[in-house]
């Protein structure tokens, strides 16, 4: 998908984490990416992330560590 | 009908059954004991004593009319009519004195004598209750003289001035004023019964006729909507299906269910050898308790409307003609192209889309096919683009992702709110439940930017209209909210020992911050603060308190938010867990329910568990006899974008159009055109199939044995009444093609597909055909712990433990109105129609819905020059369709609306691709759009009609 419609959509995650309460919410982010995105989605969100792709929410920056990137 | 072998005791009781305190009473020397509040007619019959009757049927309340069913009671004067009598302790009847005998002989000599006596030629030979109260009572001489009357179309010399024809408007039964007794059946079935109103008894004595709308009006004119509930409750030919005029009376019945919306009622199918004669809803049927609509009632030509496609056809590419094959043929094809691409691009590179129209087994097996034979999850459903967030919101909240009631539990509402559903539209026989209980003095609070039918029609009002804008549920759900905890309304006792009270605690300081209040969101959603307010406290202080939404809930960039902030209404005022209260999801397709218990959503196999946890994997694992991949797969919108960048390559699609019902047209065809393999399989050459290489055709649910689990977690019975015209049913050609791949599966009935399903999935443990024949049907969870299902949910504690309250802010949605596109279209569906009307457009329902139109606030088309019936262009950012404008205060200024019914009009040209945060269901009900004058269809429309045209001509067999 286009990296434009990527980044939006894993804002969009990383606005409703925004807005709950407790420490965790980059953990929870994370765990949203790597409960419903298939590997591939989650491989081009690393693609972006190391290609220094500008836009995403900071929260979706905090959270990619704990995103679980599969090789196949 | 007479002479029928059925399963189930169907005589017709005369008045409707009551619960009350046991009374005891005599009839005919047999002692009897009934619930307080039955009438002597009812008493009588359940001690097995028919009273004849005509004008009571146990749809409607007693009437009184006929004066057959007099009877004698000792200790009382003159003759009662049994039906409007109710039971008192010792009471002695006498059901056949000589006196009443006498009565009701004269009684039904009056009646023949302005009754025509063509009895052997009348569409109801042996299914009249006319001519069976005439031998019933022993007429055998009518001693007045023809006179002057309405029914002989020709009197002694020349025309009779005075005959009435039959009316024949509507397409599927026919009025005929010659048949009619006058007995208010009808009148009675679409008042109560239907809740329309659109009937009436004009004229007095012998000119005495039933009227449907206005002077002027004919049936298909005037308000009636088609239910049937008339036709069914007519104990002559006066109301008569035209089916059964032309084909006869039927010879046998099969119950089974309906494949229309969730519904789900039950109906039976009464047929003469494999020719289907009528659908006449089923009495014992738990969901519509005998009520039908015009779409499971009537609209069934399609199954044998002559444009099914019955032989498999392929093609190498799209740009090539179909060409039929034999089964073998098409199989070997599809089977080999889809291992190819697994070879070439990878084990992920294909994936399935199961159909919530077919049954729970046929979807089990397809999602199977892509978990066990493909070797990766890539399966997703319909309910991807509707109720997908009802998945996440409630499993979140609740624990597990169901309606929590019955419909039957609407019975004992007293506040309802509706949010985001038409249900007189979309779940027609649900809302004339609900409109009963609204007229015996429940409230309605309706949440709906239309000003739908629920909000105001016959003898209904909604106590509340919050007409909000578009795209702004959380802000009023939160605002509902808001007022409940500030004013002190919330329910802490339930709160306390049902929910996580920390939770609650965080949601309330949220909640209750200004930003909240309906004042301080009043120009963000254009719902008044006063009327917002009112609505909260009645649904918080009004009793049991209900809430029933759909689509206009979930299908927003916030519909999984909106879902939580509904069940956090539900649970702060205590309202999950007992009669009469909940959380209700009004499913859209017959088996949405069904088709996510199975397991079609990418991330989680059947019964709602992670595809992540190995001891799940490991149950399937045991039983498939292979390694379940750990990674979620692809959803819908992704396979198309993957499709895009090229790396999903095939798709195999049962019973679902994603080219018309989902959003954005255009990427839809591109994803779908860049696929190398896609398997259609359905009944037509849908508007997928124009981009698909191999058709397989499908079966009707006529035409299969099954099983569909509606809105209410009922599990309901499918039974095949007529061969498959294509050969086989659709979960055998899934098995032929599974097969072809290596499957090795060996299934020769669906009953033990089942068997599977109960073996793997804990809230199906105890399902079984058996316990399904036995019961009637089954609402899930059905195992040790609730062998015979389970009505309510929740109700000695949340299925996840502790209810859960989640935050929810109000984020709006990234479709933006501005200069260009100024006007918000949200779209929905009508009564007559149903989804991409692949099935209903092949019926007779076209006459009353052949287009898909605009609707348009009268401002808005005045200054756009828009006049009503024009031709207009609606634009958006991702393009732009012609269709013609209804001008109508429905909608608010600065809102239109149109349906998706219809591929010349493709809707969803327009709609865009933004979905909901947490599931990716599109945002079909917020998009800004521009409407001008037009004359004729656009270029898009031209192009896409010349393509599909060109993309499905079959070669001729050589």
């Amino acid at each position: 998908m286009s990296p434009e419609k990527m980044i939006m959509m894993a804002n969009q995650i990383a606005t409703f984490f925004h807005s709950q309460p407790g420490a965790d919410q980059a953990q929870r982010v994370a765990d949203h990416l790597n409960d419903f995105w298939d590997p591939r989605m989650r491989r081009q969100l690393a693609r972006l992330m190391e290609d220094g792709s500008t836009g995403f929410d900071p929260l979706v920056t905090a959270a990619f560590p704990l995103v679980r990137v599969p090789v196949e | 009908m007479k002479d029928f072998i059925i399963p189930w005791d169907d005589r017709d009781m005369g008045t409707p059954a009551k619960t009350g305190a046991a009374v005891t009473l005599t009839i005919d020397g047999f002692d009897i004991t009934v619930p307080e509040g039955t009438s002597v007619m009812r008493a009588a019959a359940e001690a097995g004593i028919s009273v004849p009757k005509l004008c009571a049927t146990d749809s409607v309340e007693a009437f009184g009319s006929c004066r057959l069913c007099v009877v004698e009671i000792e200790g009382r004067r003159g003759t009662p009519a049994s039906c409007t009598t109710p039971v008192a302790p010792g009471m002695v009847v006498h059901t056949q004195s000589s006196k009443v005998r006498k009565i009701r002989k004269g009684v039904m000599e009056l009646y023949i004598s302005d009754h025509p006596l063509d009895c052997l030629t009348c569409a109801a030979n042996g299914d009249c209750e006319l001519q069976d109260m005439a031998g019933a009572v022993g007429l055998r001489d009518v001693r007045y003289e023809p006179g002057r009357n309405h029914f002989e179309q020709r009197a002694v010399v020349g025309d009779n001035p005075e005959y009435i024809p039959a009316d024949c408007s509507n397409p599927y039964f026919t009025y005929d004023p010659q048949k009619c007794i006058v007995c208010s059946r009808c009148v009675r079935a679409c008042e109560e019964v239907q809740g329309t109103f659109a009937l009436t008894i004009e004229g007095r004595g012998f000119d005495s006729r039933v009227k449907a709308g206005m002077a002027g009006d004919d049936f298909l004119s005037s308000d009636c909507v088609s239910c049937g509930a008339c036709v069914q409750a007519c104990p002559t030919a006066t109301l008569q299906e035209k089916s059964v005029i032309e084909l006869g009376t039927p010879d046998r019945s099969v119950v089974t269910t309906c494949a229309y919306c969730g519904v789900g009622c039950s109906f039976k199918a009464e047929m003469q050898g494999d020719q289907l004669v009528r659908m006449v809803p089923h009495k014992q049927g738990k969901a519509n308790r005998g009520h039908s609509c015009v779409k499971g009632r009537f609209a069934w030509g399609y199954a044998t409307h002559k444009e099914r496609i019955l032989h498999p056809m392929i093609r190498d590419s799209i740009e090539e003609p179909w060409r039929e094959v034999s089964w073998d043929e098409a199989i070997g094809f599809a089977a080999n192209r889809m291992r190819g691409l697994q070879e070439k691009y990878g084990r992920r590179s294909v994936g399935v889309i199961t159909s919530s129209r077919c049954t729970n087994e046929e979807t089990f097996l397809v999602q199977k096919l892509t978990r066990a034979v493909f070797g990766n999850n890539n399966t997703d459903t319909c309910a991807r683009v509707c109720h997908s967030p009802t998945g996440y919101g409630l499993g979140q909240t609740f624990g597990t992702s169901a309606g929590t009631q019955d419909f039957d539990s609407v019975e004992h509402t007293d506040v309802v709110i509706i949010i985001g559903a038409n249900p007189t539209d979309g779940h027609p026989v649900f809302a004339s439940r609900l409109k009963k209980r609204l007229r015996a003095g429940a409230k309605l609070i309706v949440i709906d930017p239309r000003r739908t039918n629920m909000v105001k029609s016959a003898h209904i009002k909604a106590a509340h209209h919050l007409a909000l804008r578009p795209g702004t549920n959380v802000a009023v759900v939160t605002a509902l909210a808001h007022v409940i905890v500030t004013e002190g309304l919330a329910d802490e006792q339930y709160i306390r020992e049902r929910c996580d009270w920390d939770e609650f605690r965080e949601y309330a300081e949220f909640v209750s911050d200004p930003r909240h209040a309906p004042e301080a969101v009043e120009e963000l959603t254009g719902v008044p603060a006063a009327e917002l307010r009112a609505a909260a406290r009645l649904f918080a202080t009004g009793g049991n308190g209900a809430i029933y939404y759909g689509l206009g809930v979930t299908e927003h960039s916030q519909g999984s938010t909106t879902v939580i902030g509904i069940a956090n209404l539900a649970m702060m005022t205590g309202n999950v867990g007992r009669t009469g209260v909940g959380v209700n999801p009004l499913r859209g397709q017959n088996n949405v329910q069904g088709s996510c218990d199975m397991g079609s959503f990418p991330h989680e196999l059947p019964g709602y568990r992670h595809v992540k946890l190995p001891e799940v994997r490991a149950i399937f694992e045991n039983a498939w006899g292979v390694a379940i991949d750990p990674e979620p797969g692809l959803r819908i919108p992704n396979m198309l974008d993957a499709a895009v960048d090229g790396s999903f390559k095939g798709l195999y699609c049962q019973g679902e159009d994603i080219l018309q019902s989902d959003p954005d047209t255009k990427h839809v065809a591109a994803g779908l055109a860049a696929m190398e393999c896609v398997i259609v399989h359905d009944l037509f050459l849908n508007e997928t199939a124009n981009y698909a290489h191999v058709f397989l055709p499908g079966s009707t649910f006529l035409e299969k044995n099954g099983t569909f689990t509606n809105a209410e977690r009922r599990i309901n019975m499918v039974r095949k009444v007529m061969a498959p015209m294509n050969g086989y049913e659709d979960w055998e050609v899934t098995q032929m093609l599974a097969n072809a791949m290596g499957a090795g599966w060996t299934y020769t009935h669906p009953s033990q597909i089942m068997a599977e399903i109960a073996a793997t999935t804990p809230s199906f443990a105890g399902v079984t055909y058996d316990k399904i024949e036995a019961m009637g049907s089954v609402q899930w969870p059905c195992n040790d712990a609730n062998p015979d299902g389970t009505p309510l949910m929740h109700v000695d504690g949340f299925v996840r433990g502790k209810g859960r309250f989640i935050v929810t802010e109000y984020v709006p949605t990234l479709e933006k109105t501005g200069p260009r596109f100024p006007l918000l279209l949200t779209t929905g569906r009508i009564l007559s129609q149903y989804n991409v009307g692949a099935q209903t457009r092949r019926t007779a329902n076209v006459v009353w819905h052949d287009q898909d139109v605009l609707e348009i606030h009268p401002h808005d088309a005045e200054t756009r020059g828009v006049k009503d019936g024009d031709f207009i262009k609606l634009a958006s950012r991702s393009g732009e369709i012609t269709l013609r404008a209804q001008i109508t205060d429905r909608v608010s200024p600065g809102v239109v609306y149109t349906t998706f019914h219809h591929p010349d009009t493709q809707a969803n040209v327009v709609t865009t691709d933004f979905s909901d945060w947490a599931t990716n269901c599109p945002e079909y009900k917020v998009t800004a759009v521009q409407v001008s004058p037009s004359n004729g269809p656009t270029d898009w429309q031209e192009e896409y009609a010349e393509q599909a045209a060109r993309s499905r001509r079959i070669q001729a067999a050589e």
